[in-house]
């Protein structure tokens, strides 16, 4: 159980520490605390069915757990021993479900307007009838940029051509940014993302991750995504919370969680790889070179990235192949001097911790550790394939 | 033709109708959202007419109103006189005969708006009320309209329940099915297939244009 420490100062302090029993035995017994700095986001990441839409429901206000609180910004959301609930109404929070979820009534325009009037006035009951102590928050946050209107939030996200259309007549990814301006047109000061890019096909999924995250800088809104897509997670996270079986196991930067998850549970749902934070530097003869910290890395990639473009580079420790420093050229691309920093045994293959300027894990048979006769302190060349290195923009 | 009754049905009908509006709304609200266990008690009183013989609800209702009852009694020192055999004692009599055919359509299509719209709205800082004006109301057009006609039509149909309350007064209670009725039994067949008839032929109408409008009601144009 992971804890992280206050990141910085002036972000928003969400605390979650909710337990809630299911009928079928499923339990969700969650622990969470994390700083939300203005425009940035928390990934709840994990395989599905871990409870992940349970605990955002919980945070949204839709989900009573059956013990536990919630706390966000200095504001008590519920604490189920006190009798404090706040009904989703009082909370000021934006929601986008998994599908658009518009008003089908309504046009784009007046679904996007739907929550702007009354959200500082509804003084709404809660629905089970408890003390309803969530009032709403006087605390109005201003926006980073003052000009952005609703009419801002549409432009940014392109879609003020399509205000006097029905919901009917637009397509998935059309329907996401309405949704979208929707949650965003009343301020909110926390944004819930429930597998929003999921029902999109590739190219507009990528095209609108691009949006929400220049969105949400631009706004300053700090939001929760929901999500079991390891690429959204690199690409759009900043902090990531790996959620597996009701609880959150595992909290920090999503290249540290990702590089070092803290046990073999974690790293299994995250995928066995080095996440290593790098940079494009340019390209050459179809070749991508990317900079982590001092090392240079080339990849074989078909999509085209921006030199200066924030990446991560990742490596998968069965691509990296160790040589001795007498081996002699191959089709291998990237040759990196490197010194073995420790060797675990996993079976029959031995897992070896290297540092190349970076931390990189190879994995070798116990044969090949023999015949180049590894030891910690030794120096070796790691070779990695440009096609074995996958690069994840950082949105 | 007895226009007296025909007149007379309309005027009961229109009244149910929108008695059963007015609680046909809220009843059905209740029974959609409520998260009570014993709903199904209140859903299973609603649906009774559906079963019972008219003649059975219609004894309840004029033993529930009458003189010996707390309500028929409340009401007769209120109006002055009681509330067998006049409109009003008909009109609640209506009300519970043709109640299910109001909360039945109202509640299935408030059942069927899609859960996620209304935590939509609520997550947009839009209250429980108002979402339910909003959005559920808006969405259950079809239901509403659907629930008004049939309350409407049944209203006008009905004759067991208003022969055990209302009686047989000529512009007070006499309906047109006891019109049709009284004819028959004083073998004027030729009255009595006039006034069936219409009476065929506009409920045939009110289904046929129920049906329709269900069909075309939301194709809004395409953009």
């Amino acid at each position: 159980m992971a804890e992280t420490a206050s990141l910085t100062a002036g972000g928003a302090a969400l605390r979650v520490a909710v337990a809630q029993r299911f009928a079928g035995g499923f339990a969700i017994d969650a622990r969470l605390d994390v700083d939300l700095r203005p425009g940035s986001m928390l990934v709840l990441f994990g395989p599905s069915g871990a409870g992940k839409t349970t605990i955002l429901r919980q945070i949204a206000g839709l989900q009573r757990p059956d013990a536990g609180v919630i706390r966000f910004d200095g504001d008590l959301w519920c604490d189920i021993e006190q009798g404090v609930w706040s009904p989703p109404q009082s909370r000021r929070i934006g929601l986008v479900f998994q599908e658009p979820t518009l008003f089908p009534h309504l046009t784009v325009r007046q679904n996007i307007v739907y929550g702007v009037r009354t959200t500082h006035r509804v003084r709404p009951r809660s629905d089970l009838g408890s003390s309803d102590t969530g009032k709403p928050s006087d605390k109005v946050r201003p926006r980073s940029d003052p000009d952005l209107t609703v009419a801002g939030i549409a432009k940014v996200l392109g879609i003020e051509d399509l205000e006097n259309r029905y919901p009917r007549a637009l397509s998935g990814g059309e329907g996401q940014r309405v949704a979208l301006a929707r949650a965003l047109a009343p301020d909110p000061r926390l944004l819930l993302l429930d597998e929003p890019f999921a029902s999109l096909d590739g190219p507009a999924r990528v095209r609108l991750r691009r949006e929400v995250r220049a969105l949400l800088q631009t706004t300053g809104t700090p939001a929760i995504l929901v999500t079991h897509d390891r690429t959204e997670a690199l690409a759009l996270g900043d902090t990531v919370a790996v959620v597996i079986g009701g609880c959150v196991r595992q909290v920090g930067p999503v290249s540290d969680v990702f590089s070092h998850p803290a046990d073999a549970a974690i790293a299994a749902s995250l995928g066995i790889e080095a996440v290593l934070p790098a940079q494009v530097a340019g390209s050459s003869g179809g070749m991508i070179h990317v900079a982590v910290g001092e090392v240079r890395l080339q990849v074989a990639e078909r999509e085209a990235f921006a030199i200066g473009a924030a990446v991560y580079a990742c490596v998968r420790a069965e691509d990296v192949t160790l040589e001795t420093l007498s081996s002699g050229h191959a089709s291998t691309r990237n040759h990196l001097a490197a010194r073995v920093i420790s060797i675990a045994s996993e079976g029959p293959i031995d897992r070896v911790t290297l540092d190349c300027g970076f931390a990189l894990d190879a994995l070798i048979t116990r044969q090949s550790r023999d015949e180049l006769h590894l030891t910690p302190g030794a120096d070796v060349i790691a070779a990695i394939k440009a096609t074995s290195i996958h690069l994840v923009p950082r949105l | 033709m007895d226009w007296t009754a025909i007149w007379l049905s309309i005027r009961l009908a229109s009244a149910t109708t929108l008695v059963l509006l007015a609680l046909g709304i809220p009843l059905a609200y209740w029974i959609v959202f409520s998260p009570r266990r014993w709903k199904f008690l209140v859903e299973a009183v609603v649906a009774l007419p559906l079963v019972l013989p008219p003649t059975v609800l219609g004894f309840y209702v004029l033993v529930a109103i009458g003189p010996l009852s707390p309500v028929g009694r409340a009401y007769a020192r209120l109006a002055g006189h009681g509330l067998p055999f006049t409109f009003e004692g008909l009109l609640i009599a209506s009300v519970l005969y043709s109640m299910p055919f109001a909360v039945q359509p109202f509640a299935a299509e408030f059942a069927s708006v899609d859960r996620r719209l209304l935590e939509a709205s609520w997550s947009l800082g839009v209250s429980r009320l108002e979402t339910f004006r909003r959005i559920v109301i808006p969405l259950s057009v079809r239901g509403l309209v659907t629930g008004i006609i049939l309350s409407f039509a049944h209203t006008l149909g009905e004759f067991g329940v208003v022969l055990m309350v209302g009686g047989n007064l000529p512009g007070v209670t006499r309906t047109v099915s006891i019109s049709i009725y009284d004819a028959v039994q004083s073998l004027d067949y030729a009255a009595a297939s006039r006034t069936s008839l219409l009476l065929l032929i506009v409920s045939f109408l009110i289904l046929a244009s129920t049906y329709s409008l269900q069909r075309s009601i939301w194709l809004r144009p395409r953009h």
